[in-house]
């Protein structure tokens, strides 16, 4: 049954991520954007974590700790730009 | 693998990837930013939570001891989510974005 439902997964994950991708390039106003990007990163742990499984290794974890880590940099760094104009005061 | 365990990680890696797509779809298909927010910050982080459950469980039962790494994904994604999603309303208060739900004075007061 796992080796059935794992590609139904892949599937919505992808898709997921195209509609989360037709916000980041469509979306009108800057925080739009950033709030697309975070939710790219999001559903790209899932997807990482979802090929994990599918291999059966746990190699990917790193990589997905890792995106998740420097996705919350990026979004707290785009918001801070926009609320001050400047990242480092 | 039993056949229970079977069903129990189909079912968590489904329910993962359908509020995976839920979140995403909300992000594309709301129609002010206020409202886009509200999709990806909650059912997006129950998406991934509940993967990340079907990680742990399925690397746990292959009989190589619990496995920890996927809690740690777990508790940085739920801390950082509230807090990145806290600064995007900021940002957007800020830059005075429109909202669909009328401004207080327009509201009225409710009859009593």
């Amino acid at each position: 049954m796992l080796t059935s439902v794992i590609p139904i997964a892949f599937a919505l994950v992808g898709a997921a991520l195209a509609l989360t991708l037709w916000r980041l390039l469509a979306g009108p106003s800057a925080p739009d954007r950033i709030l697309a990007l975070d939710t790219l990163y999001v559903n790209t742990v899932a997807l990482l974590v979802l090929l994990g499984i599918h291999l059966g290794s746990a190699l990917y974890f790193e990589a997905a700790l890792l995106i998740a880590l420097m996705g919350f940099v990026g979004t707290v760094a785009l918001c801070k730009y926009l609320l001050r104009g400047d990242i480092i005061e | 693998m039993s056949e229970m365990m079977d069903y129990v990680l189909s079912f968590l890696i489904l329910t993962g990837a359908v509020f995976t797509f839920i979140g995403s779809l909300g992000l594309a298909r709301l129609r002010d930013f206020y409202t886009r927010l509200h999709g990806p910050t909650k059912a997006t982080t129950l998406g991934v939570g509940s993967l990340l459950v079907a990680s742990a469980v399925y690397f746990s039962t292959r009989g190589e001891g619990v496995s920890l790494h996927e809690v740690l994904v777990t508790l940085f994604l739920f801390i950082t989510a509230p807090v990145s999603a806290h600064l995007l309303a900021k940002a957007a208060l800020h830059l005075r974005l429109k909202s669909l739900a009328k401004a207080p004075e327009e509201a009225g007061r409710p009859e009593t």
